[in-house]
């Protein structure tokens, strides 16, 4: 095969997926419709006040603020994959780059709301702007989730503009207005060598600019607790914990996508096996990382059980939350590792059964870092109702909980509707590369 | 010389006008002037006196007629409060110490709290926990309000200013500015905030109430709420509502400058110093480096007994160690 017709063809099985389909209109009036019902409770909350929750005056942060937690840390792959690996040169990372930045975007947009629905008046949210204080760490995670927002957005959008140029030319049966837009945002590209170095030195301006940033968003997150004096939140470890748990997060989230993608958009040629492959060797080893700091979180106050430690820390190993725990640390963490260690297994069909396990026992590991310690005060809990020591999250929560997957989903299945969800000027250039060494 | 200019000079009519016209303004003066000047020595003879105090503090004495009633809208009333409840007492620094080997669990203090405040019955400004710190240790009851500490971690992690420490070291929240999301609460050791999870109880009652951040009423849906030293009570040179509820005389409020304080149920005033030095007063948790401005007197003493039904909550906290 030519070069002329590979290049045709990577195009075309590239733009293959922007188009309205039935399956992807069924798709969206699900989510459509479960986001909805899901709202519904939101305005439950906003009529009656937080008390459709189950939360009570000493577990006053639940599922919200673990969700928070959560949405923060997958949003940080986006960085791990396009920006550290791209600049270290991990070549086979490079076709699921925007992939990794799609989730990134959705994630990080997504928690911002996410914390929205854990305030009791969200409609005094611009208080944090007229009254705000630098010193509190709130303030610190608004500004730098913005920034990473911001700069998210830009790291998506700069590679993105010779494909959108592709996409204006290509596309010749979308509505005018559709094909308007892509040649307004591709802004008047022409793949000159000039424009092209300004890409390329834009996105690595970018590249190194966003890992600061995206280390700061969930270190901040993980001060909100660290900075307390509770126990079980009070640690010095907790920013590279939450970090390094983050990664392990985002890389599941992106083999979920990558799966998904490769089957429905006929992606098999783009996404393959080798990927596939190595982003398992790279959730070993992210988990690996997280494993360690995890045992050394548990490991060193359990040895010496102070009193007030103990409480929690049986609390967590024996008691009411030792079902949780221990499935979180097994199924979460410790067999994805034994498994991912098999090359076998290194597939897509059981890599995604892997994700899957690893990502809801991330959302689990969340809600034990954020919930248990709060039942476990210094000083007892006493002359309240039960419902006060012992948090049962309601179906209210649950669903409003749920909200803001689902807008997560919905900003994924979009944006993977209207742009090519794979690199094509960039795989093209791969080609041409390859071909030249040859 | 001529005759013309001998002649006595006569008044031109013109000139005779205008002499005519001074005189009649001047007569007109005069005259309003003399009535004036009577009708004011009748006024004043009849005018009440009325003394009034300046925002500045100064007190000063006017006729009341002079006066006139401001009547203030709900907001300039609102504002008033606010920057009044936001300042608190120059020169004042506030101190609780608590008797543990007076407290018997009446539990007024907490009753008392809950009607000013309008809380929740299973809510609590200031709680009466059962406590013991080991299991051979005795148990005692430790009432635990806001410790109002001097370097305060809820104040600290507030991003909106909404919780604050006034000079007079009292810690107040602020309802009409808090955004409910409870950081404050996580960050609290001593678990002394709570939040407003649905509508609050005087709600309908409270609706035409001006916000007193010092009495921290009308509660407010979705905001926190915490032990406030009874500012508005201390701002009138009273005892807090719970101190002076006890039937125990198991609080003393005062002030650390003037170095006294004052039992709630005996009225007696003792020294602020003395009364820690003799009696080994502590604080809680000294080793969170809180600082907080309520001290505690040992139970040592008591005159009474734990009660036997309380025993097992107050160890359950122990575990089973």
């Amino acid at each position: 095969m030519s070069d002329q017709l590979k290049t045709e063809k990577i195009t075309t099985d590239l733009l293959r997926s922007i188009r309205l389909n039935k399956s992807f209109l069924i798709w969206m009036g699900f989510l459509g419709l479960a986001f909805l019902i899901c709202f519904g409770a939101y305005g439950l909350q906003l009529k009656n006040g937080m008390v459709v929750t189950g939360l009570g005056d000493y577990v006053s942060w639940g599922m919200y603020i673990s969700n928070f937690v959560f949405f923060v840390a997958t949003s940080l792959i986006g960085m791990l994959i396009s920006a550290a690996l791209g600049l270290s040169g991990q070549k086979w990372a490079a076709p699921l780059a925007r992939i990794a930045e799609i989730i990134a975007l959705a994630f990080a947009a997504v928690a911002g709301l996410v914390i929205v629905m854990d305030m009791g008046r969200p409609e005094r949210l611009l208080n944090v702007i007229i009254h705000g204080r630098i010193q509190s760490p709130i303030v610190w995670d608004m500004t730098v989730v913005t920034v990473y927002v911001l700069i998210s957005t830009l790291f998506l959008y700069i590679p993105l503009i010779p494909d959108l140029k592709i996409c204006y030319d290509r596309l010749d049966k979308l509505p005018p207005f559709a094909r308007n837009i892509y040649k307004l945002l591709s802004l008047n590209w022409t793949g000159s060598p000039a424009q092209k170095k300004l890409i390329k030195q834009s996105t690595r301006v970018i590249a190194i600019f966003i890992i600061p940033v995206a280390l700061a968003i969930h270190t901040v997150t993980s001060w909100l607790f660290a900075n307390t004096s509770r126990v079980g939140w009070d640690s010095t470890i907790f920013g590279p914990y939450f970090v390094t748990g983050a990664f392990v997060a985002g890389s599941a989230a992106v083999i979920i996508a990558m799966y998904f993608y490769r089957k429905n958009y006929g992606l098999k040629d783009y996404i393959t096996d080798y990927h596939f492959d190595k982003m398992g060797q790279l959730l070993v080893l992210v988990s690996l990382i997280y494993l360690y700091f995890t045992l050394n979180e548990y490991m060193v106050p359990a040895y010496k059980m102070k009193t007030s430690e103990a409480l929690h820390l049986s609390a967590l190993f024996t008691g009411i939350h030792a079902g949780l725990f221990w499935s979180v640390q097994l199924f979460g963490l410790v067999l994805p590792i034994i498994l991912l260690l098999f090359k076998k297994m290194r597939k897509p069909l059981p890599m995604l059964f892997i994700a899957l396990a690893v990502l809801i026992g991330a959302w689990f590991k969340r809600y034990i870092i954020v919930v248990p310690t709060q039942e476990h005060p210094y000083l007892p809990i006493q002359n309240v109702p039960l419902s006060f020591k012992i948090y049962t999250p309601t179906l209210v929560e649950t669903l409003i909980t749920i909200a803001p997957f689902i807008l997560v989903l919905i900003i994924i299945t979009v944006l993977s509707k209207v742009i090519p969800i794979i690199s094509v000027h960039e795989t093209i250039e791969q080609l041409e590369e390859n071909n030249q060494k040859d | 010389m001529s005759e013309k200019e001998k002649k006595p000079r006569k008044k031109s009519r013109r000139e005779f006008l205008q002499d005519l016209g001074i005189v009649g303004v001047g007569t007109l003066i005069g005259g309003s002037a003399i009535f004036a000047g009577i009708n004011y020595d009748k006024r004043k003879k009849q005018a009440e006196r009325v003394k009034v105090l300046t925002a500045e503090n100064e007190l000063l004495e006017i006729e009341k007629s002079d006066t006139t009633k401001v009547i203030k809208s709900k907001l300039e009333n609102l504002t008033y409060l606010q920057k009044e409840g936001r300042d608190g007492i120059a020169g004042r620094r506030f101190v609780m110490v608590i008797d543990l080997s007076k407290c018997r669990n009446a539990r007024k203090c907490m009753a008392a709290c809950n009607n000013a405040h309008h809380l929740r019955p299973e809510q609590h400004h200031i709680n009466v926990l059962k406590m013991q710190e080991s299991h051979d240790t005795p148990a005692y009851y430790m009432p635990k309000p806001c410790q109002h500490c001097d370097n305060p971690p809820c104040v600290a992690v507030c991003p909106v200013d909404a919780t604050f420490k006034r000079q007079d070291g009292i810690v107040l929240i602020d309802n009409e500015r808090c955004i409910g999301c409870r950081f404050c609460i996580a960050a609290c050791p001593y678990s002394a905030r709570i939040f407003n999870w649905a509508e609050p109880i005087k709600s309908v009652e409270d609706e035409d109430l001006t916000y007193n951040v010092e009495l921290n009423v009308p509660q407010r849906k979705g905001t926190v709420s915490k032990c406030l030293f009874s500012a508005d009570r201390v701002r009138e040179g009273k005892l807090p509502y719970c101190v002076s509820a006890c039937p125990n005389g198991v609080y003393y409020f005062g002030d650390e400058n003037e170095d006294t304080v004052t039992n709630g149920t005996t009225k007696e005033t003792v020294r602020f110093k003395k009364l820690l030095e003799d009696n080994g007063g502590y604080t809680l948790m000294p080793e969170l480096g809180t600082h907080p401005r309520v001290y505690y007197l040992p139970p040592k003493g008591k005159d009474y007994p734990f009660q036997d039904k309380d025993k097992p909550e107050a160890a359950e906290h122990l575990g089973n160690s």
